[in-house]
């Protein structure tokens, strides 16, 4: 087999590896928008914020440590013990929920009824409060996260397609594990929606507010729950990118990553967020390791974004997305 | 009683307000943002000298430093905000620190247009080092193509001076930065016979796979790195994946903190990384810092930084701000100088090892002299390497030169041109 052929099959399953953590970003979105309307410009904050709190827990360290010891003199900075990963997530997921409480009662509480982009400006002011709430609570530092997810080459699938092609194949365990949790969260998310009463509900307030509240369904409750599972998404993200890079502001720059994808997929659409990622993840590694060498490299942004203007130019509404048609 | 309230709002203002110094030295930090990491340790480095300076001497010459801090997020758009709006502060600002490169391009025509120098240590435009065309531009010890070809001899002194044939490839931000090493590279490569490979990321870097992927495939000897940020966290972590030689992966010495490593763990273990100062804190002036700065509750952070190879570094700017300021007071005659006698102090600077040893920090940089011609030092650098185990970079060569020879040729082209493009007479 061409040497050419061989690469390109090894680059097109990095680039379905990839596409799955871009899809775990992208969930997060859909998500939002499938149940409130909102483009949540704050995912990616969302994601920081969730693995900074992780690691703070984890490691013991005094949530506004610098704050405290600066206005009452102290030198607290550790409450000296360290939190199994289990439990710390256990505890982010709860300060999660306080969160999606906190922006739903602060905020989309008072902003029902509101136009899509004051919803969406209003995202954007949570994303830039929630940068510098995140600064206070844990510090700017990095940090490292080890939840105990391998990392580095699966050596049984370098071993096996050594002795096939006399290639081993680089897939990252790392990558492995967040396919596996990639699916597991999809068919939950999925089995939730279609088959519990929140679910249900859900869906119900997705597609007509005032219908589902003439019906009972609190509004309120239903989004404080769509944003603690958007948190939950986040968390998971978080953790995958967080892993791999330490946990930084950067991570809330992942969001960039989501966006080609929401356009490919549709912005109503689970399945749809998932399948986005790997064309997108898929299609801009094959094109750098064809067309890059030629142009000079650092394809991979400008063809996941032009990939979703042609969507966008054909498909508005995504590959699984609601046309939406609005009469006069 | 209308007067006694506006004594005491006067007394209160000249209380509260920034102190009546006449060595205004700004600070254009980055403490939020994707990079705040590695701006927060720089900008404690640099605002503890000179708190140290204030504190310990009473500033320089008799003097006090009022020092001005404005946050760019690493923007070049906030960056140029803080420059205009900080220039004026206390009389004129004497000199900008900008650590951005992207910032630095765009103020080096308004600093040129204001008089005001920029000194830009290791980073910015690198023939700015021709003083005779960049008469407000410093970029002092050392910069980037001194640093590609401090890397590449280096490499030749691994391989025993023949690494005609090897494959070289250069990881880097897409950016100006990123780009800054590549035609010295390519020069070099002439030169050495070596072939080189170029494999830009883009911003902010976090997602390299197909950089490592291809640089498995055509297993390069080396990889250098030019990246900053997230980027240096990312390419460790994917080469330690791939299994590349650690200490065959040489980053440029933006590459080259314990931010940079700490997240790939043990197994970043001999990862190397350029530098033009030295490592550590076992030098008498951390002795001091903590006495009169850190203890005393002054430090511009929580003062956990010190020793680090960024807070380092900031001090270093700093030392060599302060030694500046001294020969520009020495020359003038005046203690309160202006930003036009700041530059003659830093186109006037000589540092020397006794100098450094009686500021407490001997063999912490290089020695080399400042002149008209030259703003970029003589182009020292050495090389560390990260120690897991201990947690530290650690100084493995000692100071060498970069190759004068091709660089001083590029440097002179450069400007040239950038002379040609702007009708600027070269002064000397």
């Amino acid at each position: 087999m061409p040497e050419q052929l061989i690469w390109g099959m090894e680059v097109f399953l990095n680039g379905l590896m990839s596409g799955v953590l871009y899809a775990l970003v992208a969930l997060g979105f859909v998500l939002i928008f499938k149940a409130s309307g909102i483009f949540n410009f704050a995912q990616g904050v969302l994601a920081l914020f969730a693995a900074m709190t992780l690691v703070g827990i984890m490691d013991g360290q005094v949530p506004f440590s610098n704050l405290i010891n600066a206005v009452f003199g102290t030198e607290i900075y550790s409450f000296g013990w360290h939190v199994p990963a289990l439990a710390a997530i256990l505890l982010t997921m709860v300060v999660m929920v306080a969160l999606a409480w906190a922006v739903n009662y602060f905020i989309f509480r008072h902003l029902v009824g509101q136009e899509p982009i004051i919803l969406f400006m209003a995202t954007i002011g949570l994303a830039y409060f929630l940068e510098g709430f995140g600064d206070i609570m844990w510090g700017a530092d990095i940090k490292n996260l080890d939840v105990g997810l391998p990392q580095g080459i699966n050596a049984t699938i370098d071993e096996v397609t050594y002795n096939i092609f006399g290639y081993g194949f680089f897939i990252d365990n790392l990558d492995l594990w967040a396919t596996a949790v990639a699916a597991l969260l999809v068919i939950a998310l999925v089995i939730f929606a279609q088959y519990s009463k929140h679910g249900r509900a859900m869906r119900a307030v997705a597609d007509d507010h005032q219908a589902a509240l003439s019906v009972g369904v609190s509004l309120n409750f239903i989004w404080v729950m769509v944003w603690s599972l958007a948190g939950f998404v986040a968390l998971v993200a978080g953790i995958m990118w967080g892993t791999k890079s330490g946990v930084q502001f950067s991570l809330s720059l992942i969001a960039l990553k989501a966006l080609p994808v929401l356009m490919l997929g549709g912005f109503t659409s689970i399945p749809g967020a998932i399948v986005g990622g790997l064309i997108i993840g898929v299609g801009e590694k094959l094109f750098e390791f064809s067309v890059g060498p030629m142009v000079g490299g650092a394809t991979e942004n400008w063809f996941a974004y032009v990939l979703a203007l042609i969507f966008l130019v054909f498909r508005p509404q995504g590959l699984f997305g609601e046309k939406i048609i609005e009469r006069v | 009683m209308k007067q006694r309230l506006m004594a005491t709002a006067l007394a209160a203002a000249m209380a509260a307000g920034p102190a009546l110094a006449d060595l205004t030295v700004v600070d254009t930090s980055y403490r939020t943002g994707p990079y705040a990491a590695n701006g927060i340790p720089f900008s404690d480095g640099y605002q503890d000298y000179f708190t140290l300076l204030n504190e310990r001497d009473g500033g320089i010459g008799g003097e006090k430093i009022n020092l001005v801090e404005c946050e760019t997020g690493y923007n070049t758009e906030k960056g140029v905000e803080c420059y205009e709006a900080t220039k004026g502060e206390g009389g004129g600002a004497l000199v900008y620190q900008p650590l951005s490169t992207g910032i630095t391009y765009q103020l080096i025509p308004k600093a040129t247009a204001d008089g005001i120098p920029l000194h830009t240590m290791g980073y910015g435009r690198t023939s700015a080092k021709n003083g005779s065309v960049f008469k407000w531009v410093f970029n002092y010890p050392a910069n980037y193509w001194d640093g590609a070809s401090l890397a590449v001899t280096h490499i030749l002194n691994q391989e025993g001076g023949d690494i005609s044939g090897k494959k070289i490839a250069l990881v880097y931000h897409n950016s100006a930065y990123g780009k800054e090493p590549i035609r010295t590279l390519e020069e070099l490569a002439k030169k050495h016979g070596f072939e080189l490979t170029l494999l830009p990321v883009d911003h902010p870097g976090q997602e390299q796979k197909s950089q490592w992927l291809q640089i498995r495939r055509e297993r390069p000897d080396y990889v250098l790195m030019w990246g900053w940020g997230v980027m240096n966290q990312v390419a460790i972590q994917e080469a330690v994946n791939i299994r590349f030689p650690m200490d065959k992966f040489i980053g440029i010495w933006w590459s080259g903190s314990e931010n940079d490593v700490k997240a790939a763990g043990a197994k970043a273990d001999g990862y190397k990384a350029l530098t033009f100062h030295n490592l550590g804190s076992d030098y008498p002036v951390y002795d001091d810092i903590q006495k009169y700065v850190v203890d005393a509750g002054k430090a511009a952070g929580a003062g956990d930084q010190i020793g680090t190879v960024l807070y380092n570094r900031g001090m270093y700017a700093a030392v060599l701000a302060a030694e500046a300021i001294k020969t520009a007071q020495e020359m003038s005659g005046v203690s309160a100088i202006n930003s036009e006698q700041m530059r003659d102090g830093m186109e006037n600077l000589e540092m020397t090892d006794a100098k450094m040893a009686a500021l407490g920090l001997p063999n912490f940089g290089p020695e080399f002299t400042v002149s008209c011609e030259n703003h970029g030092g003589n182009g020292y650098g050495a090389v560390s390497q990260w120690n897991a185990e201990a947690g530290e970079f650690e100084l493995i060569t000692d100071y060498y030169q970069s190759d004068q020879e091709i660089i001083s040729k590029l440097v002179v082209e450069d400007s040239k041109q950038f002379a040609e493009e702007n009708g600027i007479e070269p002064r000397c």
